[in-house]
């Protein structure tokens, strides 16, 4: 901002006392928001699933979700100096929401230099390549969690039963699959719909609480700092397509219940596909890339290769973003200008 | 979302999207409008208006006294301008407008204490007495004719030519009159301190425009922050079943022409740059300029004086002010006894829409309805962060645009891209720039981006 020196050429005898006043445009008001505060809202909405995390996976939650963060403020600080860029952007927030939704969404026994990978990745190839923050055009922690599940498919899908509340300290966790790949491989494990929402069932650490997944997601939407469409669209999206599934062969295919309460479904609605950078900046264009985002959940879990597919679905409406943008320009108010 | 809904519960007027900025009202809105006789010269300019410039029709030297014109053009769309007090006229001179142009203005040194201004002047301009008005006894044309000799101009900011708005137009008729009360800007009270001091004169304007412009029905539009105004407004048009008070949510930008009369009789006026409310049978006038037709026609006094607030933190007794056209802003603030030592911005308006000002050798002019001066607390200074595509701007647009998409063409020089955007549909009420997280300045670069687009589109007619 300007503070120019005083021009008093004209009309010179109006006024002997001049003083210099700061020069802006309008509007000279401003909302008390800013990015910084969104970013650190967005933190805020995360801490009860870091809590339900430690409480399930003790140590390794903490592990994994400070060395995943580290990994990207890091790797966001190199970027900044090899570019010559001010530092400033690591107060922004936005690589410690990176990190901690790439934590939570990693697998407890990951080894925590796959972690520092996943971080890395993120940072680097999803986001400073792009420009930094609003330029890239992915989800950050979806790329780096898919280079992760490329690289080593193994410790990406090695899960281990959270510690249950009864017996810590006398059994160690115990390797098992989760309730959906048990359910997508023939296992007979029937997971209950309220160890589903407790958590008390094998998965990545930040999200098989749907109960912590719901209290951090109505926190960001009471506030409004996510849009309430994206979680629409894609509970709506997931939800018609697992109600026919189940409608169609019960026996194969799990209730609409266990749909949603499973797997990363309701953190991916919730924290995930309500990224702003990569989905559509319009009203119904967001309504449409969550439901995309939830049919696409539901394809990948019923019919596809993966028991999960939150992943997957997210970075393939990230692509389709730029084109649901254009299909969905509001209309001005009172009918568009150019003919 | 939330806020509209309860608006419509509490039976508001209102219209959809829109900010809810604080008020900051209470500097100046239980001051009474007091009389400013400045001493200095005055410098009154000879555009003041949408429209043709005026020519002097007075020399230097030459004694005028108090309402004489001194500017007029044979222009259709355009107002003549008066003498805003006795005095004698000095030589032409280049002034700066509160709006950032330069223009020619006609100096005028005032004659000494007492002579310059009629004595009962204030008690006139806010006279209670008008019962023996009948606004029914003037036509049309006449009606007109003395709006414009009176040099009236929308008063509200627009300052388009009033005689001009209201002039019946067989192709596009007319049939209801808003008046617009809403005074949604932050800060600024000088319409409302109007209707609370003369809110007969107001109604007397209204009749007098609505019979100009041919229409049987009349609504008076007042924010719901104000219920003291809608008090004396229902009370000065009680017994005209013609005349309807509605009371409209809080919000801003309310008092545009664009949100009113949608909110309150639920008509889309089509978009700018070509659509007006005239397309919707509409046409809105603002409160001061009612009153100003009142005098215009009735007493066939001119447009010389206009309320004035000066308001802000920055300001150290914050008042409204019945001011000559012409004065410079040093001498009023001086009035108000002065900027503070901590002031940093002096806006011409309130602080959504008002441009900021260098210094203050600066005209009030027809336009000028508050000076709003501001201390750093009050207006954060920020900057601009990359857009986090958060979609706050398209959802808080009144107009339903996507400003960030449009400020974005605008910066890559892309101005045919923000034109398809509808750039020119953009009516600057900086609701985007408001609650952009980014503080991108997205008002201010779709102004920039509109006054390109002039010189863009002559060079695109030239290529083909």
């Amino acid at each position: 901002m300007a503070t120019p020196s005083v021009t008093n050429t004209l009309a010179e005898d109006v006024d002997d006392t001049p003083r210099p006043f700061v020069v802006s445009s309008a509007p000279h008001l401003v909302e008390g928001r800013s990015t910084r505060a969104i970013m650190f809202d967005v933190v805020i909405g995360m801490v009860p699933l870091f809590v339900a995390a430690v409480v399930l996976y003790r140590w390794r939650a903490v592990a994994l979700t400070l060395i995943t963060v580290a990994a990207c403020l890091a790797t966001e600080a190199i970027a900044n100096r090899i570019r010559g860029r001010s530092m400033l952007s690591l107060t922004d927030g936005s690589a410690i929401v990176t990190g901690m939704i790439l934590a939570f969404s990693l697998p407890p026994k990951l080894p925590l230099f796959m972690a520092v990978i996943g971080g890395v990745v993120a940072i680097a190839l999803a986001k400073m390549v792009f420009g930094g923050l609003g330029q890239n055009l992915f989800n950050p922690a979806m790329v780096g969690r898919a280079f992760l599940m490329a690289c080593f498919p193994v410790a990406m899908t090695t899960w281990a039963q959270p510690f249950d509340l009864a017996t810590i300290g006398t059994v160690d966790a115990v390797t098992q699959a989760t309730p959906l790949a048990a359910a997508k491989f023939g296992s007979d494990v029937v997971p209950r719909m309220w160890d589903l929402f407790m958590g008390k069932v094998g998965g990545c650490i930040g999200e098989t609480s749907s109960l912590a997944v719901l209290i951090g997601g109505m926190y960001l939407l009471i506030r409004r700092t996510a849009d309430w469409r994206q979680p629409l669209g894609v509970l709506v999206g997931a939800g018609v397509l697992a109600v026919i599934a189940h409608w169609a062969d019960p026996g194969k295919f799990a209730p609409l219940g266990v749909q949603l309460t499973s797997g990363a479904l309701m953190f991916g609605a919730l924290f995930i596909a309500t990224d702003y950078v990569g989905a559509p900046i319009t009203p119904k264009g967001r309504l449409i890339f969550g439901f995309g985002v939830g049919l696409l959940i539901m394809v990948i879990r019923l019919f596809g290769g993966y028991p999960e597919g939150v992943m997957f679905a997210v970075l393939i409406m990230n692509a389709l973003t730029p084109l649901i943008e254009r299909w969905t320009r509001p209309e001005p108010l009172g009918g568009p200008v150019a003919a | 979302m939330i806020a509209s809904f309860i608006d419509g519960f509490r039976g508001l007027k209102s219209f959809r999207r829109g900010i809810h900025p604080p008020h900051r009202k209470e500097y100046a809105q239980s001051e009474p409008i007091r009389l400013l006789r400045p001493k200095s010269d005055l410098h009154i300019p000879l555009t003041q208006h949408i429209g043709a410039p005026c020519a002097p029709t007075v020399k230097p030297k030459s004694r005028v006294q108090f309402g004489d014109k001194i500017a007029d053009t044979d222009s259709f769309v355009s107002a003549p301008i008066h003498a805003t007090g006795s005095g004698t006229i000095v030589a032409e001179r280049m002034v700066l407008l509160p709006t950032g142009r330069r223009v020619a203005a006609i100096p005028l040194r005032l004659a000494t204490e007492g002579a310059a201004w009629p004595e009962n002047l204030l008690q006139d301009f806010l006279r209670r007495d008008w019962d023996g008005v009948e606004p029914d006894r003037y036509d049309a044309d006449e009606i007109c004719q003395a709006i414009r000799d009176a040099g009236i101009v929308g008063l509200g900011g627009a300052t388009f030519p009033t005689h001009v708005k209201l002039k019946k137009n067989p192709d596009r008729p007319v049939d209801t009159l808003v008046l617009n009360g809403c005074e949604c800007e932050p800060y600024l009270t000088a319409d409302h301190r109007l209707m609370l001091e003369a809110p007969e004169a107001i109604v007397v304007g209204l009749q007098l425009a609505a019979r100009a412009a041919g229409v049987s029905r009349a609504i008076i539009a007042i924010e719901s922050n104000k219920p003291d105004a809608v008090e004396t407004m229902r009370k000065a048009s009680a017994g005209r079943p013609d005349i309807e008070v509605m009371v409209c949510a809080s919000k801003y930008p309310m008092g545009g022409e664009r949100q009113l009369v949608p909110a309150v009789l639920n008509r889309v006026v089509p978009s700018a740059p070509k659509g007006l409310p005239l397309d919707v049978g509409v046409v809105v006038v603002n409160v001061t300029t009612a009153h100003s037709i009142a005098r215009g026609v009735v007493h066939k006094q001119p447009l010389t004086h206009r309320v004035v607030t000066v308001t802000g933190k920055g300001v150290a007794r914050p008042g409204n002010w019945l001011t000559p056209i012409g004065t410079s802003f040093s001498e009023l603030i001086e009035h108000c006894g002065g900027v503070t030592n901590r002031a940093v911005k002096v806006l011409a308006g309130g602080p959504m829409m008002g441009p900021t000002l260098p210094h203050l050798n600066v005209p009030v002019i027809k336009a000028t309805g508050g000076i709003t001066i501001m201390e750093p607390e009050e207006t954060a200074q920020w900057e601009e962060g990359p857009c986090i595509r958060c979609g706050r701007c398209i959802d808080n647009c009144p107009l339903y645009l996507s400003p960030t998409k449009i400020a974005h063409a605008i910066r890559a020089r892309e101005y045919e891209l923000a034109y398809a955007y509808d750039m020119l549909a953009c009516c600057e009420c900086g609701c985007c720039s408001y609650v952009c997280p980014a503080r991108i300045p997205l008002a201010q670069y779709v102004r920039a981006g509109k006054n390109q687009w002039s010189s863009v589109a002559a060079r695109k007619k030239e290529k083909e």
